[in-house]
């Protein structure tokens, strides 16, 4: 089984949803394909979507909603095939 | 009176308000977030408090938390700055509520220029010219059609509950109109919950510009224009003053206008009209009302020769209004551009970290108000402003040549800025012939 991490382009402050009342974007188990929008970083008030970059199943989340994130950490595992 | 104050912001403004207030012989009070611990205001000020963790709304937006700072240092008043608290007509109560004076307007001041259609209202009743459109919402096609063909084309179609820019079509002709109206209706009621619309010219061409204030209460001075139109998604980059744009004649009436407004609302403390001017007609239009201080409030202090900051809390001591009309008086020209953490070539992406090294310019007729000094990490949490240069000269091809130069000084290391993009702009044949409008700049780095 190959796993792959989605990393965060930017430092900054992790978000798991849209907007605080809307559900997160992916789940543990859920399909995921590549350039689907799975996290949002906000740095110094503008906020950037994170996307994955590879087709498979969410294995699990690395980082809390709200961390704090550095620039290149793995914020997500996906299991790709 | 009071002789100690507490400054309820971060950054570069807190460093400015901290200068003026030592020279007033006043105490200070820096609040700080914990991201902010090494900070230049902390440094600076006599005093400093942790007010709450990094993210703004448990520290700089924790309304309780400031007052408290207030209170346990005994300051006797609050400057808001800009950003956060300072157009919060709740906090500006709630600061008075704790016998602490407020530095700026009264909180149904602070209230009425929030709220858009009340300040439209006060600036139709002060004669001061607001954008044409339609009185209030238009009910039906027949109805706005009408007003359309009044306000003339092109008009833009608002959603009532929209804002910030969104909610926005824009008619180019009346054959057009009907098709829009009713796209216009069906996206408002499906972002907004509510399909009412209302109606503006749409101003193809315009120049910001806005007008500084100063007022007790009782009596209003104009401290003249700037210029604000080169912006990026509706933030500005580059101010100046005077405008390049207008001649005497549409200065003096658009002041005017500025403080006729400003004498209906009693205005108190120190505050800005922005307009949008339509260089194809000379004619402007009031847009709205800041009640604070604002980013580009250096190039009005370097023409006229007057401490914003400074006459602002004089006011807040309860004193007159020291400066009559007559001896508001500029000399020269200024320009002030923002220097932000971010990265102009990779779309203006945000870049926090470490400043290894920073040189900043320095010389005849040249300003840094800054939050930087080597090795100060620029945190995540709060906006990308890390200084602002401000030049003033004789003349405007004089200040040009001289932020050109401040410009070449800059040296900063381990974080990108938009140096680079001022740069290239102050060598820009079209700004240097101030040929440019508020779309100006997003043509150029979308070319």
């Amino acid at each position: 089984m190959a796993q792959h991490e989605v990393l965060s382009p930017l430092p900054g402050i992790f978000y798991r949803r849209p907007a605080p009342e809307k559900p997160p974007y992916k789940q543990d188990g859920d399909r995921v394909a590549d350039g689907d929008v799975v996290g949002l970083v906000e740095v110094m008030k503008q906020f950037t979507e994170i996307q994955a970059d590879a087709n498979g199943k969410v294995i699990r989340f690395l980082v809390d909603n709200e961390a704090a994130i550095e620039s290149g950490q793995a914020v997500l595992l996906i299991e790709t095939g | 009176m009071f002789d100690k104050l507490l400054i309820a912001n971060r950054g570069e403004i807190a460093v400015r308000i901290i200068r003026t207030a030592k020279e007033l012989g006043l105490r200070t009070v820096a609040v700080f977030s914990e991201a902010d611990r090494d900070s230049l205001p902390v440094r600076f000020a006599d005093e400093a408090v942790c007010i709450g963790p990094p993210p703004a709304a448990k520290s700089y937006l924790n309304a309780d938390a400031i007052i408290a700072a207030a209170r346990a240092a005994g300051a006797g008043a609050i400057h808001p700055g800009y950003g956060f608290l300072s157009e919060n007509a709740r906090f500006a109560e709630a600061v008075a509520a704790a016998g602490l004076v407020f530095v700026g307007p009264t909180p149904a001041t602070i209230r009425m220029m929030g709220d858009k259609a009340a300040a439209r209202a006060a600036a139709r009743e002060a004669d001061v010219p607001i954008v044409p459109g339609s009185e209030g919402e238009v009910a039906d096609l027949p109805q706005a059609a009408a007003a359309a063909r009044d306000i003339g084309f092109p008009v833009m179609l608002k959603a009532s509950a929209g804002g910030g820019g969104r909610g926005i079509r824009v008619a180019a002709h009346e054959a057009e109109f009907a098709h829009h109206f009713h796209i216009a209706q069906a996206e408002a009621a499906a972002a907004f919950g509510s399909s009412a619309l209302y109606l503006e010219r749409f101003l193809k061409r315009a120049r910001h510009l806005e007008v500084q204030v100063l007022g007790d209460g009782n009596r209003i001075v104009h401290c003249f224009e700037r210029e604000c139109s080169l912006q990026r998604r509706r933030q500005k980059v580059w101010e100046e003053a005077p405008s390049p744009a207008i001649d005497e004649t549409t200065r003096q009436a658009l002041c005017a206008s500025a403080v006729r407004l400003a004498e209906r609302a009693r205005y108190q403390g120190a505050g800005t009209l922005e307009y949008l001017y339509d260089d194809d007609t000379g004619e402007f239009f009031f847009i709205e009302m800041n009640t604070r201080i604002q980013v580009e409030h250096p190039v009005t202090e370097l023409i006229a020769g007057i401490d914003l900051v400074r006459e602002m809390i004089l006011i807040a001591q309860g004193e007159p209004l020291r400066l009559a009309q007559p001896q508001v008086q500029t000399r020269g020209a200024a320009i002030e551009v923002r220097i932000n953490a971010e990265d102009p070539d990779r779309n203006f992406r945000p870049s926090p970290g470490r400043v290894a090294a920073v040189t900043l310019p320095a010389g005849p007729g040249v300003r840094v108000d800054t939050l930087l000094y080597p090795g100060y990490v620029v945190p995540p949490y709060y906006d990308s402003l890390l200084a602002k240069i401000i030049v003033h000269a004789e003349t405007r091809d004089l200040a040009l040549a001289r932020m050109r130069r401040a410009l070449d000084e800059f040296e900063i290391e381990g974080v990108v800025t938009t140096a680079s993009l001022h740069r290239r702009l102050v060598r820009l044949p079209q700004v240097q012939a101030a040929r440019f409008d508020t779309g100006f700049l997003e043509l150029l780095l979308a070319a």
